[in-house]
């Protein structure tokens, strides 16, 4: 039996139940310095002076400074911004100085005592105000801020980046739709909360070798971030990175690890500690993008869909950092997985005075499909079909284009309808109604559709080495991150699928090492298992090779003779008749002593294919390689006194391509989608007038907790993505991606009103109820 | 404006069943002196603020926010960490049900789950829940923490 | 992380904590006592006081007594939250003990913490309000044993260096109809969006309120509205609405109107129940 399709467990399980894992903060070493930094009490606001005087007056203090000390602009695709602000501070929590000091008690106390004088101004307070002509700029220079990737700013505004999608013609499909609905919807930024905070220690040798320990999901990135910005030799750069306590896209942004290494610089490279306190590690840190979305929709009297007319304003937050990619993002995948022919759609992502967005797991999806499925629900109401029949007849499919007008076919798209429909088998939407009230309790159910391609750089891959051992088994070094989701395991599936050995006898550590491990793009975009997972096939065939070879002359045969697997080279046609793996995996001594070979190293490495950059005009190009679709639903009981809500059952189908590890990704979807449901039901930064964030602890931002959790229905399709080892989709994200979109919708017709602005608190269903009466 | 003329407090208590004596800043938290002092980094800094339950840890058995604590409160006091525990069936449940993802909040949920398993071996549905929903799992977890809280308990009632 | 030092006592003895706290307090240590220490400790972490001297008084015995003296209750105020409520010899108070953060910081926030502290809420006060319980505080001149109603005023109102050491519950008390709604938004866990404890003595409802405005309290006006024979429910709690001792509270929880919505429904909801007991 294979190890592919196995509910192997964790490699660091034990570790993970008795507390022995060691996460980022977890080395207590002598000497280590402590860094922490100062924040701007205002959103918006020129420094006029900053005084460290009296932190310096801190015992124990070594350094402190401020944005000028060392003044660069970070960030990609767009470099905006400084790692400590300068002149102004564009959001509530912006660092303003760093003060590095011998215990972090005193580095506190010292970051306290910086005294700043600011000149207020405006406060830009929404993606929509942000949007208006008149609006207050942020970026003064926005023309001249440098630009990694494709990245299309507008000087003059606060447009930190617009995709355009064209396709089709407009005036065509508002001809053929006979229904049209239009929505608004809201979707205000809130935080990725990993248990674990952000932290990061950096320290610079005497000779120039500069390493940095950081809990991030970009060791690589932050590798070059860190050599670019201080003309150190990539080589120079070494970067660690443990097993990271949650992320959630969160840790994918390079931010506390320039503070790091400003802060070991300002102390002559000694080793120094930058660790958030939740407060900042939700406030100071980036954030979760927030949307405001306009949708206009229109279908023919049988319910085919013809126009979608579409504005998304993804609130980027004071920097663009990867806002401007993920409304990107949300241009491609912009309908839904619906098809539509005529598709008009300007999706921004607009600076505000808000902490800066970076990815958030679904990259900008659960946004626009929290809006776009409003509008699906809208428009099935309106042509009156039933909500789910409506998103089957429109599904999209092989034959299809994308609003980037890529060319579907079943290897890329997977199959939609058949999760509609196994969907409708696993919440039993054909024997319930849709709606059952009891006395003040009303039970409703809500559906939506989901889709996902991964929009990485063009370029983006991955690198594997399998290393034998002499006993046969086997190490195996990759740069994918383990976050929790499971993939270093799950990698090592695949490799034990591909070698034919016992997955027990294969090692992967728990740690990357981007000077030993081959380098990986991020552990992002739900592509760790694909972009690595084909690296390590090629590795692995490599390894075979090599084996094969060595055994053949130990066989006295030719190579294409022999298989490899069972910890054995053997005869295809006599699979009795071999040689053990472990004779052979370090080179093969003959009886006299000479020998022949030498360690079995496979190496292997892979990059995206065929992917195009967006025509800027039409947004036409090839985003990704491979859509993950599904269909998701949420049963809620509300109660009609007061609004207030219990969320009783969610359920995703979704077309996952090949399950490497059912339980991990039953507890990939379950877990997504209980954040899903978190954010869309209570999750919010909540703003005061002055942009000042008024909830930055866990005890006021609230999270589902053990208890709340729905009653799970998770089914998986597998149609194969051809691209991907063993046939897999990206699933580690896509649980979510629904998640406010069903609520929403189930909330909604359980009050027999709109509710589209997230999250669906009972006080803001009280309200919309309230004001449409 | 401190000057700091730190006095460090004389500490005795017994950690996973050892004598402990140390020497300790008044103002550390139990949860900084057990990680920082003693090396005990299995319990977790997640808020610092007492609305999260990483850091959880037993004092006299009772499951307790290290954080909550001030470390020379802790004097004479028998403490227990994540490293303490020794075969628990918290721990095999958990390893069973993969009851975690990245497993940062697990030492907090064991900690609090063997208290109550110690306090309560016939705890009902409600009392877990009610015990549970200190600790937070952002990884969203629960449903597989639900069935390993479960098999525990139902294994407890039967023995 | 605590930015500051500060200088821990544990004193043995009520006698031994004042005298200390007056040493300190002339050291110009601005010394501060505490039991659970929950709350000093998540207010020093962010700086928002800076006591150069803390007093633990959980090592005096008289602050660790649950139990009845004649015909009255003493709870000790270093008893945890958790601890009362599974003692349970007052139903009403177990309940809204139950109600204040969640379990394992109930295993450490104590009766006389909660009820001196500074956040908002302090919901273990309402069943001492409603129960006229006594405050028995040491000070400079020994011990006194007061009407809560005379030292509370929406918080506790103390010389500097008295503190809390017993709470005293009529027997009587105990085991009176009571109703009890801790109203969050959403969750089982947090500050309350609204929070009523009520209690029905001598055919009369007592009723008492967390999370409606930034104190708790317990009104008599709002007692006489919710009490008239003579008035229909809703017109009531018009009028209770209209005694409300000071704005209602805007904050994460909720804003003032959805506050209201919800605090009406619980003020019926606790009569209706309390009528028909």
């Amino acid at each position: 039996m294979g190890a592919v399709g196995q509910s192997v467990p964790r490699k660091e399980t034990w570790e993970k139940v008795t507390g022995r894992t060691k996460y980022i903060d977890d080395n207590p070493r002598p000497g280590l310095l402590h860094a922490q930094i100062a924040v701007s009490p205002h959103a918006h606001a020129k420094i006029l002076s900053i005084d460290t005087s009296d932190a310096w007056k801190i015992p124990g203090v070594r350094a402190v400074i401020t944005g000028q000390y060392y003044p660069i602009l970070t960030g990609s695709p767009l470099a905006d911004r400084p790692p400590i602000a300068i002149d102004k501070v564009r959001y509530y929590g912006e660092p303003i100085a760093l003060v590095v000091a011998e215990q972090e008690y005193m580095a506190e106390m010292a970051a306290l005592q910086i005294k700043a004088e600011y000149e207020l101004l405006p406060v830009v307070h929404s993606p929509s105000e942000a949007y208006q002509k008149d609006a207050p700029l942020i970026h003064e220079h926005l023309a001249e801020y440098k630009r990694h990737e494709e990245v299309y700013p507008e000087a003059g505004t606060n447009i930190a980046n617009r995709t355009k999608i064209r396709k089709g013609n407009r005036q065509e499909g508002w001809n053929k739709s006979v229904h049209a609905i239009e929505v608004h919807v809201t979707v205000p930024q809130s935080d990725h909360a990993a248990m674990e905070m952000r932290c990061s220690i950096a320290e610079i040798l005497p000779g120039g070798k500069t390493i940095i320990h950081s809990a991030s999901q970009s060791p690589y990135v932050i590798r070059r971030a860190i050599s670019q910005s201080f003309q150190i030799p990539l080589h120079n750069v070494v970067v660690h990175t443990p097993l990271v306590g949650g992320s959630f896209g969160g840790k994918s942004a390079i931010q506390i690890e320039y503070l790091a290494y400003l802060a070991s610089r300002a102390v002559g490279g000694k080793a120094v500690k930058l660790v958030n306190s939740r407060e900042l590690d939700m406030i100071s840190s980036p954030v979760h993008i927030g949307l405001d979305a306009t949708i206009k929709l229109g279908c023919t009297h049988e319910g085919t869909i013809a126009a979608a007319e579409i504005l998304y304003l993804y609130d980027g937050g004071a920097y663009a950092d990867r806002g401007a990619v993920m409304s990107r993002a949300g241009a491609v995948d912009c309908t839904g997985p619906y098809r539509i022919d005529n598709v008009y759609c300007d999706s921004l992502c607009m600076y505000t005075n808000h902490p800066y967005s970076t990815s958030f797991r679904g990259f900008g999806h659960p946004e626009l499909t929290f809006a776009m499925e409003r509008a699906m629900d809208l428009l099935a109401d309106q042509v009156n079909m039933d909500p789910l029949e409506f998103r089957f007849h429109n599904a999209i499919g092989p034959g299809d284009t994308t609003p980037t007008q890529t060319l579907l076919d079943r290897s890329n798209i997977g199959d939609l309808p058949m999760c509609i429909a196994k969907l409708k088998t696993v919440i039993h939407w054909d024997d319930r109604p849709i709606l059952e009230i009891d006395g003040h309790l009303i039970k409703v159910k809500g559906v939506c559709c989901f889709w996902k391609t991964s929009n990485t750089p063009t370029d983006a891959g991955a690198g594997a080495v399998v290393i034998f051992n002499p006993d046969g088994s086997v190490n195996l070094l990759c740069g994918a991150v383990e976050i929790g989701q499971g993939t270093r395991t799950a990698l090592t599936q695949i490799l034990a699928e591909r070698l034919r050995m016992d997955d027990r006898m294969i090692a992967i550590s728990t740690e990357v090492n981007t000077e030993t491990d081959p380098q990986h793009w991020k552990t992002v975009a739900s592509r760790s298992t694909f972009l690595v997972g084909n690296a390590i096939l090629k590795a692995a065939d490599d390894a075979i090779e090599q084996l094969k070879n060595i055994a053949s002359i130990v066989l006295e045969c030719s190579p294409i003779e022999l298989d490899v697997g069972g910890g054995r080279v053997f005869f295809k046609n006599r699979s009795d008749s071999g040689i053990e793996v472990a004779k052979i995996a370090n080179g093969y001594k003959f009886p006299s002593g000479n020998t022949i070979g030498g360690q079995v190293i496979g190496r292997g490495s892979y990059a995206m294919r065929n992917l195009t950059l967006l025509d800027p005009e039409t947004g036409k190009g090839n985003p990704g390689p491979e859509w993950t679709v599904g269909a998701q639903a949420v049963e809620v009981e509300l109660n009609t006194r007061d609004y207030t809500y219990k969320i009783v059952m969610a359920a995703t189908v979704i077309d996952a391509g090949k399950v490497i590890n059912p339980e991990f990704a039953r507890s990939q979807i379950t877990g997504a989608m209980s954040m899903g449901l978190s954010f869309a039901s209570r999750e919010a930064f909540l703003f005061d007038n002055k942009g000042v964030i008024l909830n930055s602890q866990l005890r006021t931002y609230k999270l589902i907790r053990y208890g709340e959790q729905p009653e799970y229905r998770v089914d998986f399709i597998e149609t194969p993505h051809l691209e991907a080892p063993y046939g897999l989709r990206g699933i580690g994200e896509h649980g979510l991606i629904g998640m406010p979109a069903a609520l929403a919708n189930s909330l909604s017709t359980a009050v027999g009103v709109g509710l589209n602005q997230l999250p669906l608190t009972p006080e803001s269903i009280w309200r919309t109820v309230h004001d449409s009466v | 404006m401190p000057s700091y003329d730190t006095a460090l407090y004389p500490m005795e208590f017994h950690v996973n069943g050892e004598r402990r004596t140390i020497r300790v800043r008044a103002a550390d938290t139990l949860l900084y002196i057990l990680r920082d002092n003693l090396g005990l980094t299995g319990s977790k800094s997640g808020c610092d603020n007492g609305d999260c339950g990483t850091c959880t840890i037993l004092v006299n058995g009772l499951p307790q926010k290290s954080c909550l604590m001030l470390g020379v409160e802790a004097f004479g006091q028998h403490i227990t960490t994540i490293e303490g525990l020794v075969n628990s069936p918290v721990q095999e449940a958990f390893v069973q049900k993969q009851a975690f993802q990245c497993g940062y909040c697990t030492p907090g949920f064991i900690m609090n789950c063997h208290g109550l398993l110690n306090v309560h071996p016939d705890a009902n549905e409600e009392t877990i829940r009610v015990w549970l929903e200190s600790n937070i799992c952002r990884c969203m977890s629960y449903e597989e923490i639900h069935k390993a809280v479960k098999a525990v308990f139902t294994g407890s009632r039967k023995s | 992380m605590i930015p500051f030092d500060f200088d821990y006592y544990k004193p043995a003895s009520v006698q031994k904590a004042v005298e200390w706290f007056q040493i300190l307090h002339l050291q110009g240590k601005n010394p501060m006592y505490f039991s659970g220490g929950t709350e000093m400790i998540t207010w020093a972490r962010r700086n928002s006081i800076q006591p150069g001297a803390v007093l633990d008084l959980k090592a005096i015995p008289e602050c660790n007594v649950m139990d009845f003296k004649k015909d009255s209750l003493v709870i000790g105020s270093c008893v945890t939250l958790s601890a009362l409520s599974a003692t349970n010899l007052f139903p009403l108070l177990s309940e809204t003990a139950q109600g204040a953060a969640d379990q394992t910081a109930r295993n450490k926030i104590t009766l006389g913490g909660n009820i001196c502290g500074q956040i908002y809420y302090r919901e273990a006060v309402l069943p001492l309000l409603l129960a006229n319980s006594r405050m028995v505080i040491a000070g400079l001149k020994g011990m006194k044993e007061v009407s809560i109603h005379d030292v509370f005023f929406q918080q506790i109102r103390l010389e500097k260096e008295e503190f809390l050491v017993q709470i005293v519950i009529d027997r009587g008390y105990l085991s009176l109809p009571y109703v009890h709604y801790k109203k969050r938004q959403i969750g089982n866990v947090g500050y309350p969006l609204v929070t009523v404890a009520a209690l029905k003595k001598d055919n009369q409802i007592r009723t008492a309120y967390s999370g409606v405005c930034a104190f708790p309290f317990r009104s008599f006006e709002i007692e006489q509205a919710l009490n008239d024979p003579l008035l229909p429910l809703a017109v009531k709690i018009e009028q209770a609405i209209g005694k409300l001792p000071a704005p209602i509270l805007t904050n994460a929880e909720g804003t003032a109107s959805y506050r209201e919505f919800v605090l009406k429904q619980t003020m019926a909801e606790a009569v209706n129940v309390l009528e028909g007991r």
